[in-house]
C-alpha cells in the first residue's frame, strides 16, 4: 500500500488556483520532498493532505484512507510539524507531549516509554520538565518533531521544518529528521524552498505556480542538465568568452562569478579550455582558477522555469512571521 | 468514551495552565479587592439612604463575586483566540478528535477556573462582614458554575470566529462592560430609567447576579428587606440562566466545529 496517493488534487481560492491538478504517489518509508518557491502551493497541498483544507477537485488517500470521506482515519495516521510553532509554551515539554498523547489516545504507560525515547533522540530529555517558552527556536522544532511521532503515525508531514532557523540549526534539525526516520521507519513528506535540504530525499517533486513540473530522484533530476558545470576565472572574462566561442565553438555564459560552461564530460574539456585560453590569444589571458562541479538542483530549477529559487531572500509574509516570532509570546 | 476523554483533555490543559500561573491567580484577586474595599468603603456613606439599612459593602459583595466569575469565564474562552494567534489551536484542530468535544472541554475548563476564582473571592467575605453557612456555600458553588458555563459559552461563541486580540478588546468594551454595568452588580436596579430596566432584562448577567445575591445574603439581611433588593424569584433566575446557556452553547459548538 502506498503512503500517499494524490490524484488531480486542486484547490482554488476565489479566482486564484493555488494547486492545479497535482498527482503523485509516495511509497511507504519514502523521504519525499516538495520543492518550490514561496507561494508555489506547497502549504496548500500539505493542508489538503492533512485534512485541514478541503480540495476543490480531485482526491487523495493518505495511509489508505480518503482525505475527505475518512478525514478522521487520516488524522489518526499522520503526524504534523507546521511552519509556525504550535506548542503551548506555558507548559513544559513533557506536558506538551502528554497532552498530545491524550488527544491521540496513546495509553499512559506506552506514552511514558515512547516520550522518553523520542526526547532522547532529539536530545531534549534533560529539558523535559522545562517550560517551552524558555526553549530556543531549534529546541522547539525538535520537540515538535518528537511530538509528531509520538502516536506512531504512518506519514509524518513537515511543512518547511527549518523555516526561520539559522543555517547551523537547520543542519542539526535535518540530522534529527533523518535519525528519526531511520529509527521509526516513518514515511516523511516535507516541503521546502531550500535546495540543499532536498538532496537527501528519495524523490523530489518540483512545484511552481501550483503545478508539479518535475518529479524524480535527485540524481535523475540533475541529469536533466546533461553534463557538468565548469566555472572559469580569468584576467579578462569578456575576452575569454569570445575566445572560447572562436576556438572551440562553445556557448559559454559570462556571470558575476566567472565564465560558465556546460559540457557532458567536463573533466576532459578542462585541458582544451586551458589550451584555447593560454595559447593563441593575443595578448595571452591568465586563468586564475577552474572549478568543475556536478549540476545542482538550483541549475535544474533554472532550466525548468527560467528563474532561480531565491534561498536567502525572505518574502514579506515570511519576514513578518519571523519578526513576529522574535517578539515571542506575551 | 473518546468524546469524554477529549473533553477531559482540554479541561485538564486549561486547569494545568491556570494552576501553573500563580501570579495570575493572585493578581486577578487585586481588582475585585480594590472594588470591594475602595469602592465599597468610599460609596457606603453616600448611598446609605437608599439601601434600606443594608450595608453597601454587604450588598456589593455578591456583585463583585459575580464579576470575578464572569470575567474569568469569558477570558478563559477567549484563550481560543490566543491559541489561534500563537499556533497551538492547530495542534488541537488536526487531532483525530471531535470538535464539539473540544468546545465542551473549553467550557468545562473555563467554568472550573471561574469557580476556583469565585471561591477565592469568597475568602474575602469576612472583610465586609459577610458569613456563609455550608449549605449556602454549596448552593453558591452551583450557581457560580451555572453562570460560568453560560458566560464561557458566550465567550466561545465570540471567539469561534475571531482572528485577532484587537477584535477581542473591541468585544470587551462594547459588550462585556455594558453587560456587567447594567446587571445590577454595583447598584440596586430600582428607580432606574425604563431603557436600563429592559437592557437588564435582556442581559444574562443580571440573572446570575440576582441569583448569587439572594443566596449570599440569605439569613444575613432580613427577609422583607432582601425582597426589595432582588429582582426575580430564584427559579426564574435559574430558568433564565439555563435558557441563555443553551442559547449560547449550541451555536458556539456548531461554529467551533466548522472552524477551518
Amino acid at each position: 500500500m502506498n503512503a500517499i496517493e494524490a490524484e488531480r488534487l486542486t484547490r482554488r481560492f476565489g479566482d486564484f488556483t493555488a494547486v492545479r491538478e497535482v498527482s503523485f504517489v509516495v511509497g511507504e518509508g519514502e523521504l519525499f520532498a516538495f520543492l518550490g518557491p514561496n507561494g508555489a502551493g506547497k502549504t496548500t497541498t500539505i493542508n489538503m493532505l492533512c485534512t485541514l483544507l478541503r480540495p476543490t477537485a480531485g482526491t487523495a488517500r493518505v495511509g489508505g484512507h480518503d482525505i475527505v470521506r475518512e478525514s478522521h482515519a487520516v488524522r489518526r495516521r499522520i503526524g504534523l510539524v507546521f511552519q509556525d510553532p504550535s506548542l503551548d509554551d506555558r507548559l513544559t515539554a513533557w506536558q506538551n507531549l502528554a497532552f498530545h498523547a491524550m488527544l491521540y489516545d496513546v495509553p499512559r504507560r506506552v506514552f511514558e516509554e515512547r516520550a522518553k525515547r523520542l526526547l532522547e533522540l532529539v536530545d531534549l530529555l534533560d529539558h523535559a520538565h522545562q517550560e517551552v517558552r524558555t526553549f530556543s527556536g531549534g529546541m522547539k522544532r525538535r520537540l515538535e518533531l518528537a511530538r509528531g511521532l509520538l502516536h506512531q503515525p504512518k506519514v509524518l508531514f513537515l511543512d518547511e521544518p527549518t523555516l526561520g532557523l539559522d543555517p547551523q540549526t537547520r543542519r542539526h534539525i535535518w540530522d534529527y529528521i533523518l535519525r528519526l526516520r531511520d529509527t521509526e521507519g516513518t514515511t516523511v513528506f516535507f516541503t521546502t524552498h531550500y535546495m540543499e535540504e532536498t538532496e537527501r530525499a528519495d524523490r523530489i517533486a518540483i512545484i511552481d505556480h501550483g503545478r508539479i513540473i518535475a518529479l524524480d530522484a535527485p540524481d535523475d533530476l540533475k541529469s536533466m542538465i546533461g553534463g557538468d558545470v565548469i566555472l572559469l576565472r580569468t584576467s579578462d572574462d569578456a575576452r575569454a568568452v569570445e575566445r572560447l566561442r572562436e576556438a572551440l565553438g562553445m556557448d559559454p555564459r559570462p556571470t558575476t562569478e566567472g565564465v560558465l560552461v556546460e559540457a557532458p564530460r567536463g573533466d576532459q574539456l578542462i585541458p582544451r579550455l586551458l589550451g584555447a585560453l593560454q595559447n593563441g590569444a593575443e595578448p595571452s589571458l591568465t586563468v586564475h582558477s577552474i572549478s568543475l562541479r556536478r549540476p545542482s538542483l538550483e541549475d535544474v530549477f533554472i532550466k525548468l522555469t527560467g528563474r532561480a529559487i531565491r534561498d536567502e531572500e525572505a518574502s514579506p509574509l515570511e519576514r513578518m512571521r519571523l519578526s513576529h516570532r522574535l517578539w515571542g509570546r506575551r | 468514551m473518546a468524546f469524554l476523554k477529549t473533553v477531559y483533555t482540554i479541561w485538564y490543559r486549561d486547569l494545568l495552565r491556570f494552576l501553573r500561573d500563580r501570579t495570575r491567580i493572585f493578581s486577578s484577586l487585586g481588582q475585585p479587592m480594590l472594588f470591594l474595599i475602595v469602592f465599597g468603603n468610599g460609596l457606603a456613606p453616600a448611598v446609605a439612604a437608599g439601601m434600606s439599612g443594608v450595608d453597601f459593602r454587604t450588598f456589593l459583595f455578591p456583585g463583585i463575586l459575580s464579576m470575578s466569575v464572569l470575567f474569568t469565564a469569558v477570558f478563559s474562552a477567549v484563550s481560543i483566540v490566543w491559541d489561534r494567534e500563537f499556533g497551538f489551536l492547530k495542534e488541537v484542530l488536526v487531532a483525530p478528535v471531535s470538535r464539539a468535544a473540544v468546545a465542551l472541554g473549553k467550557m468545562a475548563g473555563g467554568s472550573t477556573t471561574a469557580l476556583i476564582q469565585g471561591l477565592l473571592i469568597m475568602l474575602l467575605a469576612p472583610l465586609v462582614g459577610v458569613r456563609f453557612t455550608l449549605p449556602q456555600i454549596l448552593t453558591l458553588m452551583g450557581m457560580m458554575i451555572l453562570v460560568a458555563a453560560t458566560m464561557t459559552s458566550f465567550g466561545i461563541l465570540i471567539a469561534a470566529r475571531m482572528r485577532s486580540m484587537e477584535g477581542f478588546h473591541m468585544m470587551m468594551n462594547f459588550l462585556l462592560m455594558p453587560m456587567f454595568f447594567v446587571s445590577g452588580a454595583f447598584f440596586p436596579l430600582r428607580q432606574v430609567p425604563l431603557w436600563m430596566e429592559w437592557l437588564a432584562r435582556a442581559d444574562p448577567v443580571t440573572y446570575g447576579v440576582d441569583a448569587i445575591r439572594q443566596t449570599a445574603l440569605q439569613g444575613l439581611v432580613p427577609e422583607p428587606i432582601l425582597r426589595t433588593l432582588i429582582l426575580h424569584p430564584l427559579e426564574i433566575n435559574l430558568i433564565a440562566l439555563l435558557a441563555f446557556w443553551a442559547l449560547f452553547l449550541i451555536p458556539a459548538v456548531w461554529l467551533f466545529s466548522k472552524t477551518e
